[in-house]
């Protein structure tokens, strides 16, 4: 694993430095008062005078002892304390999203696959993949509109109401709730898709197994055959996708984040694409890499844990 | 506050620092009421601020809100002439060379400490420091040495005279108590600053919004409203919903919806619009190094075979208007009777005839030589509205036989590929227009090197003078000569087709009184708008 990430952090360490532009560009591009020497000046103070492999290493030196170093931003805050303020957020709400889409996304891919080619299974695959398709950002504006300026019900972005320190915790709850309406129904209607998709097609390929026929056959109800012995079976690759989905929850999308006006870890990670700033965009790739390192063997290890044939050896 | 100064190609309608000179669109419908304290006003900002310490940041979005945290010794008033801040008064020696700030006494910052000499000239000092990372240092390079003779006189002597040098001492001095010693680079002033201003810091979330209070000992007096709350909110769309939900009090208007979607009876009842000239222009500039642009004729021919009364009815829906220089209409640097060409397809014809392009190709394009008339226009990603003028251009040259490219680039890399290298045919860019009329930077043939700003080769003699001329004299009138001629030169060279100045359209909240539109636009006099008690909301 440790290879690995070395790996991928060289890699990344290249490629973000062959995108045109400097760190220093974005503050002294086009401001009639910067001369070369001003522009050198700020290349040293941020180190990129060095040689590529010299900054590599001292970046390398410095991540050894868990310091992602200082935003070349304006602010030059620690990356870490820049990350730290927004990772709580964008971890709860992902995480919330994502157990509404599993919770949401099970069953319903359960019942397609019970009730095949169904008015009801083809009602719910045009559902999920309408959520699929249609434009995040247009669906927000949209509810937004009619939430937060028609009906008035719902606060439109934000995470809390002006004043809101100055509620009990109580009302104080309520208030963050009702900011996460709309951001946590519209990222979970997006990605129903895949994962229902994916659990019908795995109860199929299970339903059509030896073993259910045999279940059948031994007279077992349709409801155990199909929730004891089919689902379970079915659920195992679904461990796999959960494992895939850790490093998504410290990621985030730009244009939901955007609209909602949500500090999250997307919009950072693209301020810090686009301002040039190397350090943040090497921090959050890091956290990226190894959360997805530890993803897959998590996946692994669960898949293991589930399925006595890999436990054992010979599947 | 100092960003109002400079030029910067960001955002051409920033909310707080616009600034302009028509009277108001829009009069308050409402009652006057009494002037009241309390309430808060609560404006939305696209970017968060990266630095609250001015000298350290370059976004607008920092400056905003700096610039009512700290104070100048120098700033424009509502007719945007130079008046003192924390300077009571000021004199220039009559050589030009030296200039002398009485500053005011009893200014007290926010944490309680006199505000004397001692700062200022720190702020000198630390701005020059080859150890601060700071973008503002050039004007303050010029000066020759700075002292600080008792507490309320502050004395900087010039190696010659140099006009801008006044309005440089607009930038936020800083408090030396608190950063005398230390490295200001990790000052926790950049997350939590104390300056002299009307209004104080209080808190800051990150990602969500930044509050300041107002500073009861101001020393113009305590401001009406009693919170100023900066919500970061980096979508224009979803700003404008939360403007009608009532989640903000003011915001900038694009054209479509101050034209189109903000004329309902309800929403004039709720709110004030305003619109003035902003102080930006797009344009169209040639690289004057490729050979298609050398000749004067063919960049007056393509001046002629644009519409830009067309452009801005259908770019700017007519919010804003044509522009035929690089100063702001109205302006004292301005030149009224300088008229460049006007829309006129047929001369364009015959310019392009008496440069060599009269053979037309069978696609209906010129020829010269062989080569048909073929140029890319660049422009940066995330403007729309110079993609539309692009387009809009394209159309009108393909009628004379001119074929246009357009291709719209991610912003650092049109920088660095592109105008770096001087790689490039045209460009529709815009610059803000500094209040100071100086225009070294983007027009002395000095300034045509690697990185810098006259990016398109602009060279000649008799403006170089002029820039020279303009910039090292006091006298408005001396000036103002210089830059009137420079505009007649610009105006039949066409190194740029200057295209439009665009409007600001702010829009408040009626429950806001006390404002009073001006040529600086409406945020001049922010400390005394008022809302009166029985309407204050927060």
């Amino acid at each position: 694993m440790v290879p690995l990430l070395l790996g991928i952090t060289l890699i990344s360490f290249v490629v973000i430095r062959l995108a045109p532009g400097e760190p220093v560009e974005a503050m002294t591009a086009m401001s009639p008062k910067i001369t070369a020497e001003t522009r050198q000046r700020l290349r040293e103070f941020y180190g990129l005078d060095k040689p590529l492999h010299v900054q590599y290493a001292t970046w390398l030196k410095q991540v050894a002892t868990l310091d992602f170093g200082r935003s070349f931003a304006p602010d030059n805050r620690p990356v870490t304390d820049k990350i730290k303020e927004r990772i709580p957020v964008t971890i709860s709400l992902n995480l919330i999203a994502l157990i509404l889409e599993f919770g949401l996304a099970i069953p319903i891919g359960i019942f397609a696959a019970t009730h095949r080619d169904t008015l009801y299974d083809k009602g719910i695959t045009i559902f999920v993949f309408l959520g699929f398709a249609v434009p995040t950002f247009w669906l927000a504006l949209l509810l937004m509109y009619f939430f937060g300026v028609k009906l008035g019900w719902l606060p439109i972005s934000g995470l809390h109401s002006l004043g809101s320190e100055t509620l009990s915790p109580m009302a104080w709850f309520v208030d963050l709730a009702k900011h996460l309406i709309l951001p946590v129904s519209v990222a979970t209607f997006g990605s129903l898709a895949g994962l229902s998709r994916y659990m019908r097609s795995n109860m199929l390929e299970v339903i059509r197994q030896d073993y259910i026929t045999t279940a059948r056959a031994k007279g077992l109800t349709e409801r155990a055959v199909v929730y004891r012995h089919a689902l379970r079976n079915a659920l195992l690759p679904v461990i796999t996708f959960l494992g895939f989905s850790l490093p998504g929850l410290i990621g985030g999308s730009v244009i939901f984040e955007t609209i909602f006006a949500i500090p999250g870890m997307g919009q950072l990670f693209y301020q810090g694409v686009m301002g040039r700033d190397y350090p943040l965009v090497m921090g959050i790739l890091v956290i990226g890499a190894f959360l997805t390192l530890v993803g897959n063997l998590l996946a692994d290890l669960g898949y293991a844990l589930a399925d006595p044939r890999i436990r054992h050896g010979r599947g | 506050m100092t960003a109002r100064l400079f030029c910067c190609l960001a955002a051409l309608v920033t909310l707080v620092s616009c600034s302009g000179g028509a009277p108001p669109a829009e009069l308050p419908r409402r009652g006057a009421g009494s002037p009241a304290y309390g309430d808060a006003l609560v404006v939305g900002t696209i970017g968060e601020p990266s630095n609250l310490i001015p000298l350290l940041a370059s976004d607008s979005a920092s400056h905003d809100v700096a610039g009512n945290v700290f104070n100048g010794l120098v700033k424009y008033d509502k007719n945007l002439e130079l008046v003192g801040d924390l300077a009571e008064s000021w004199q220039v020696s009559p050589d030009g060379l030296t200039i002398t700030f009485r500053l005011r006494k009893g200014v007290k910052w926010h944490d309680g400490t006199e505000f004397t000499s001692r700062d200022v000239l720190y702020t000198y000092r630390v701005t020059i420091d080859p150890k601060t990372p700071t973008a503002y240092a050039e004007d303050f390079k010029q000066v020759k040495s700075a002292e600080a003779p008792d507490r309320y006189t502050f004395r900087v002597t010039y190696g010659k005279p140099f006009a801008p040098a006044l309005a440089s001492w607009g930038a936020g001095i800083l408090p030396a108590h608190l950063l005398e010693g230390k490295d200001i680079t990790k000052s926790p002033l950049s997350r939590h600053p104390v300056g002299t201003g009307p209004y104080r810091f209080k808190e800051w979330i990150a990602g969500q919004k930044v509050v300041l209070e107002a500073f009861p000992d101001y020393f113009e007096g305590r401001p009406y409203i009693d919170r100023f709350v900066y919500r970061i909110i980096p979508d224009t769309s979803t700003m404008y919903l939360e403007l009608k939900a009532g989640g903000l009090d003011m915001m900038g208007l694009t054209p479509v919806q101050y034209a189109r979607q903000t004329d309902t009876p309800e929403f004039l009842a709720r709110f004030n619009k305003f619109r003035y000239p902003a102080s930006a222009y797009t344009y169209l500039g040639y690289n004057l190094r490729n050979p298609l642009f050398a000749d004067r004729r063919v960049r007056q021919a393509i001046a002629c075979a644009i519409n830009k009364d067309e452009i801005v009815h259908g770019v700017l829906l007519g919010l804003g208007q044509v522009a035929h220089g690089p100063f702001k209409p109205g302006t004292w640097p301005y030149n009224p009777s300088v008229r460049d060409f006007g829309y006129d397809p047929a001369r364009a014809k015959v310019l392009l005839a008496e440069a060599g392009w009269h053979a037309i190709g069978s696609d209906g394009i010129l020829t010269k030589d062989g080569k048909p008339f073929s140029f890319t226009i660049f422009t940066n990603q995330g403007n729309d509205q110079r993609l539309k003028t692009a387009q809009i251009i394209q159309r009108r040259l393909a009628k004379v036989g001119i074929e246009v490219k357009i291709r719209v680039l991610e912003w650092a890399s049109l920088l660095t590929n592109f105008i770096d290298k001087r790689n490039f045919d045209a460009l529709i860019m815009g610059w803000t227009i500094p209040q100071d009329p100086d225009i070294f930077d983007v027009w002395h043939s000095s300034k045509t090197g690697p990185k810098e700003l006259n990016f398109i080769g602009f060279k000649n003699a008799e403006v170089d003078r002029l820039i020279e001329e303009g910039r090292s004299t006091f006298d408005q009138e001396k000036r103002r000569r210089c830059y009137w001629r420079i505009q007649e030169i610009l105006a039949q060279e066409q190194p740029y087709t200057f295209l439009f100045v665009p409007d600001a359209l702010p829009v408040v909240s009626a429950r806001f009184r006390g404002i009073e539109p001006a040529p600086a636009g409406i945020t001049h006099n922010i400390i005394r708008w008022y809302v009166p008690k029985e309407e204050q909301v927060h």
